[in-house]
């Protein structure tokens, strides 16, 4: 379900987050939407969005968070929490350690505190590129400390989600993180504290269905694919194709689900406008 | 309904067709085989506690799956006086995958929910073989809103392949509506069990199963996903299912063993479809002895234990 997710490119290149600096790369790469031919370092000026039709290429944690906070201001937290292998999962340690290699992450999710034009807020990134961004007991653990700081310090919280849903290979576990990162969430509600969640291409499963559907405010990257059922397990069980657009960021604003579209290159000025609107993380009574 | 015999089950059944025969040929001829019949009486017993005491977790799951086995509904009638079913989610509208209303239980008025399946294949078209739409979560969480306004405990019955994978569903925010109940009822200002009573599917399953006390039947399944799924999605291949369900750790005793649920209830020997009174019995015991224990206990315990619960499944390492 999940894989299928993930729209295949029909270009050839390195993965966006695995791309590394040092390594040369080609330096023209193609829009996938419009077929515009972008110069790579173009491409990264503007946050990896095509000028011409505004497509998002996929974004690692890293990359994502440099792009939204304020320079110098990013303190990770929980940076050393790893999976063990609670069901005795064949492989997947192996796979752990391979993945980890190479996206240069831990986990599928990056969390710490940062500002936002000068705004204190709590962050959390996840990594499509890690493990297609599943939740797992990593996840869903730094997840729920990140809503607890949050709730601890009065700041607000921005979760950016980007996951195929719960990490198959720790089965009952990962299912148990949705309620786990909402029961956090009730509690941060509770308290008056802000959160702001960002669907970015894919969100999927046990992500959309939980965390990232709760945020007070819900922005989207365009074009994102968001959704509960992957497309291809609904084909199967309704043996018919899904009409254009379907499960689209775009899609989900039309049906009520999402407060906003947001671009790439106006997504810090967003939240910075949002976060201003909001004193000390909620209202100044709470 | 014609019995269902699953296919581990055919040499208890030869067994016992051989059985039922001796005895008619003894009464036909007249002759005495009450020892042979006797000797092949116990040769089933002890078959029997070796294949249902021993099932492999496919096995589980098609007992889980049966077509005969008990679900919400009869466990409402078995178990609950007066039950009052309730309607529709004051939004969009009523989804019969999900059955919710007020009975009493042990003469105290309780809100009872839980994933509606059919009896046969009609009632399963408009049951939706118990896969709810975000309508069916709306429901719950409304009657379960209501429950909270006039204190009353919460009893839910799990039984879902998972919320239904269909355009209408997403398109009414199925997502939403499981995220919705998962942050809610970790909230809910009163005491809420929860039994998984044949499948525990996913998110579907979950959304009416964040409890105080949550307990399997012995031959229930709870997972992330359904075995099929999950091999599709690791292995690219459906069929799979039954080394999936090895893999996953979906079997009541493997679940208990992570520590996720609380309660093992146990079944009469071949399922819980063998012997409903028998069943009804263990599982009404099972709730009042959670409720008792829930109601001695302030709410803030309660909640603050419910919190606990949830918070602090997760197996990782630091460093």
């Amino acid at each position: 379900m999940f894989k299928d997710l993930f729209r295949k490119p029909k270009y050839v290149t390195v993965h966006a987050d695995t791309a590394r600096k040092d390594i040369p790369e080609g330096l023209w790469q193609k829009c996938p939407e419009c077929n515009e031919i972008l110069y790579s370092k173009e491409l990264e000026k503007y946050l990896k969005t095509c000028v011409k039709c505004g497509y998002s290429f996929r974004m690692g944690a890293r990359e994502r968070i440099k792009a939204t906070v304020d320079e110098g201001t990013f303190v990770e937290i929980d940076a050393d929490l790893t999976s063990t292998n609670p069901l005795s999962f064949a492989d997947y340690p192996a796979k752990l350690a391979k993945t980890q290699e190479a996206t240069k992450l831990k986990e599928a999710i990056v969390t710490g505190e940062a500002a936002i034009e000068g705004k204190p807020v709590v962050i959390g990134v996840m990594d499509a590129g890690f493990v297609m961004g599943s939740m797992g007991s990593v996840v869903g653990e730094k997840v729920a400390r990140a809503i607890e700081r949050a709730i601890e310090r009065r700041v607000p919280l921005i979760i950016f989600a980007a996951s195929g849903g719960a990490r198959m290979q720790e089965g009952i576990i990962s299912l148990m993180q949705m309620a786990k990162t909402c029961g956090a969430l009730a509690r941060l509600h509770e308290a008056g504290i802000l959160y702001i969640s960002v669907f970015t291409d894919p969100t999927t499963g046990g992500v959309t269905a939980s965390f990232a559907s709760m945020g007070d405010i819900v922005l989207a990257e365009p074009g994102a694919v968001i959704g509960f059922t992957g497309p291809r397990v609904i084909e199967q069980t309704i043996r018919q194709t899904l009409p254009e657009g379907f499960q689209t960021a775009e899609f989900l604003l039309k049906h009520g689900f999402i407060d906003m579209v947001v671009t790439r290159t106006q997504m810090r000025e967003t939240l910075a406008a949002l976060l201003d609107l909001h004193v000390s993380g909620g209202s100044e009574n709470g | 309904m014609a019995n269902v015999i699953l296919e581990f089950e055919k040499p208890i059944l030869e067994l016992e067709a051989k059985i039922e025969e001796l005895q008619t040929f003894s009464k036909e001829k007249e002759i005495d085989l009450s020892e042979e019949v006797q000797t092949l009486q116990k040769k089933v017993e002890t078959l029997k506690k070796s294949i249902y005491g021993n099932l492999t977790p496919w096995q589980s799951v098609m007992i889980a799956r049966h077509p005969e086995r008990p679900a919400t509904i009869d466990y409402i009638k078995m178990i609950f006086e007066g039950f009052m079913e309730l309607h529709g989610d004051r939004f969009y509208g009523d989804d019969p995958a999900i059955i919710g209303g007020i009975a009493r239980f042990k003469g105290q008025p309780v809100t009872v929910i839980g994933h509606a399946k059919g009896k046969d294949t009609k009632e399963n078209l408009v049951r939706n073989f118990g896969m709810p739409h975000p309508e069916g979560y709306r429901k719950a969480l409304r009657l379960m809103e209501q429950a909270e306004k006039f204190n009353r405990p919460i009893i839910t019955f799990v039984d879902t392949p998972g919320a239904y994978p269909g355009i209408g569903a997403e398109e009414r925010g199925e997502a939403l509506a499981i995220a919705t109940n998962l942050t809610k009822m970790m909230a809910l200002r009163v005491p809420v069990i929860a039994t998984v009573i044949g499948e525990g599917g996913s998110g579907g399953a979950l959304a009416i199963a964040v409890a105080d006390h949550v307990s399997m039947l012995e031959n229930a399944v709870y997972s992330v996903s359904s075995p099929e799924v999950f091999a599709s999605i690791l292995w690219k291949d459906s069929t799979k299912a039954q080394d999936a369900a090895v893999m996953m750790k979906m079997t009541s005793k493997d679940i208990l063993s992570l520590g996720i649920i609380d309660e093992v209830i146990p079944e009469p020997i071949g399922g819980a479809h063998k012997d409903l009174q028998k069943i009804a019995g263990t599982l009404a015991d099972s709730l009042q002895k959670a409720l008792n224990n829930l109601k001695q206990q302030p709410i803030e315990t309660v909640l603050e234990k419910r919190y606990d619960k949830f918070r602090s499944i997760g197996h990782y390492i630091s460093g």
